[in-house]
């Protein structure tokens, strides 16, 4: 009987030849992300941490990314409170303010290797399934236990396979393939499971696709989201310092068992928009044309890679934003910053009137950086629409693709982004 | 037992908005802010041993603990719900939260019925008829036991360096 990739991966790290989806395990993860949150993570456990001391550098990775810089004093002492903490226990995997997006910043530097397990203080830690590492989300008090102890528990979740096949039509992307899952299976479609994106489509979708797609496998309520390792995610792990001897990648079995399979046709999907305020209030794009919008934001942890800002470019370059609407543009990381800023995609980006934002999570969970005002609809490549996520909970957000938020911030209303990108 | 009932996808934004997780951490801190654009009277409603009925999803959304911490500490007697996003189901065992997932007991729940719920016994009766729930695995209700994995967690690396 074969095995899952989750089943595999779990069994692995518990120390077990085999394990069985249902089987509660307890497992070492190789890394534990935070974030901001480090700083009340380690207030709950101030004197443990003396008196037991930390169970591993090795363990933490810490990223400041969610409200950078500083936006108040408060913010400014937790942020403090962290780098002190990274440099008392000389912590080797700290990215300080300007970095990059958490996420982002684990995959660039090679800390989520594919075969092992990361957990994370924040949800979206299910993005490192692009590269087949077993990410995902847990609480601050889990977070802070794991510094004690190093371990924790995990239940062998069910899977689902997802077969991909065929090729995108121009203007349609990775984005559009997940909020069309979503819409499909809806919110909770996949709770407690683990998502498998499989299919010969696989060899067509970059390293930014999957990561697009693993980031919002949580929206369907997924305890992973995972692709296979291979030439593509090779090629990627070789760019980031990872080569073939350095980890042990782990699939899912040809006859593993499913509790669901789907599958779809890339050609089939067409440009969606997640309307508010579910993740799953899918609807093509083409049924909405004329919405004016007021805010478009491009970039965050879903989409803010290079791969991203150029299709924004493509859309934007010689041209302006309409006089009706603001663009916020946000890099995922400071490479993907320096990057664009290199390749001229921020100066076409800037002349054609977008506001370029530090790399991180800007106002995506709504703490700062373009908070909007009651009325405002905003469109934004980001993973949530959820009533009040961007501060204001008469506000609207709508979820898109970046092709259709950049030909939305040229229009100032939605239009087809098939139709922008011919012009 | 008094029940504050709500619907399906009820997220994380909704029971403790984005705006406040890094400027409120203590359960303290937290409690004026729960369910602030769900439902503004719950916060100055909630009694200690209330009750809250909910549709599908609930707790979707971000890793954010401070709805269970300020959910546990006003004394919340359990979340029932038909399902539960799976950061929010282990942050309340976490904190040692009652969550019951209960879809027929959701189902049956009309306005004004009474409903009492038996945490050892696995049941809960709405209007009149019961209805079970079963226990978690014994290695996770030892953590919700012990009020909480911090709690289990000190006890445990206390015992180890005793030994």
């Amino acid at each position: 009987m074969g095995r899952t990739f989750a089943e595999k991966v779990l069994a692995r790290a518990a120390g077990k030849t085999e394990a069985r989806a249902g089987e509660i395990l307890f497992v070492r993860p190789a890394h534990l992300l935070t974030h901001d949150n480090t700083s009340a993570i380690i207030g709950k456990i101030g004197q443990e941490l003396d008196r037991y001391g930390l169970v591993s550098k090795e363990l933490p990775v810490i990223v400041l990314d969610h409200v950078i810089p500083a936006n108040n004093e408060k913010t400014a002492t937790g942020h403090k409170k962290v780098r002190d903490f990274a440099r008392k226990h000389e912590l080797p995997h700290f990215f300080d303010v300007g970095e990059g997006i958490c996420h982002q910043v684990v995959v660039e530097r090679g800390l989520a290797r594919p075969g092992t397990i990361v957990v994370g203080s924040d949800s979206h830690t299910c993005s490192y399934g692009a590269v087949g590492c077993f990410g995902t989300g847990i609480d601050r008090t889990e977070a802070a236990a794991l510094y004690l102890t190093g371990k924790t528990w995990l239940k062998v979740p069910e899977s689902i396979r997802v077969d991909l096949s065929g090729s995108f039509t121009p203007g349609v992307g990775a984005k559009d393939l997940i909020l069309t899952l979503i819409g499909k299976i809806s919110a909770e479609g996949a709770n407690y499971q683990s998502v498998e994106f499989h299919g010969p489509a696989l060899a067509s979708l970059s390293i930014e696709d999957r990561f697009t797609i693993a980031n919002m496998g949580v929206e369907m309520g997924a305890k992973v989201a995972v692709f296979p390792v291979d030439d593509v995610a090779r090629k990627y792990l070789s760019s980031v310092g990872l080569n073939d001897g350095s980890y042990e990648a782990v699939w899912a079995d040809s006859d593993a068992t499913y509790a669901r399979r789907i599958e779809m046709r890339l050609e089939e999907v067409e440009p969606v928009l997640a309307l508010p305020h579910t993740v799953d209030n899918v609807a093509p794009v083409t049924k909405h044309l004329g919405m004016k919008i007021d805010q478009c934001l491009l970039g965050t942890c879903t989409n803010g890679r290079l791969s991203d800002l150029e299709v924004a470019a493509g859309v934007l370059t010689g041209k302006r934003v309409h006089p009706r609407t603001r663009l916020l543009v946000l890099p995922a990381s400071r490479s993907i910053y320096l990057a664009a800023s290199r390749a001229g995609l921020l100066d076409q980006l800037v002349a054609a009137g977008a506001l370029v934002l530090p790399p991180g999570c800007g106002p995506c969970l709504g703490a700062h950086q373009g908070i909007l005002a009651p009325g405002e609809k905003c469109l934004a490549t980001s993973n949530r629409n959820f009533k009040g996520r961007m501060g204001c909970n008469t506000a609207e957000i709508i979820l898109a693709s970046p092709a259709t938020v950049a030909a939305a911030a040229l229009a100032g209303e939605i239009v087809d982004p098939r139709e922008a990108m011919k012009r | 037992m008094r029940v504050w009932q709500y619907q399906d996808n009820v997220n994380t934004d909704m029971l403790f908005p984005g705006k406040y997780t890094y400027t409120c951490s203590t359960a303290e801190e937290v409690k004026p802010h729960l369910l602030e654009d769900l439902d503004p009277s719950f916060s100055k409603g909630v009694q200690a041993g209330d009750i809250i009925l909910a549709g599908r999803n609930f707790g979707c959304g971000s890793s954010r603990e401070q709805p269970v911490l300020g959910l546990a500490a006003v004394g919340l007697s359990a979340v029932v719900a038909h399902s539960f996003a799976r950061i929010f189901y282990r942050a309340a065992i976490n904190q040692g939260l009652l969550l019951v997932e209960c879809p027929e007991a959701v189902a049956a729940y009309k306005a004004g019925d009474s409903v009492e719920l038996d945490a050892l016994k696995g049941t809960i009766k709405v209007g009149g008829r019961e209805y079970r729930f079963p226990s978690l695995p014994p290695e996770i209700l030892a953590i919700r036991d012990a009020g909480g994995l911090l709690p289990f967690t000190l006890a445990e690396l206390s015992r180890s360096r005793s030994k």
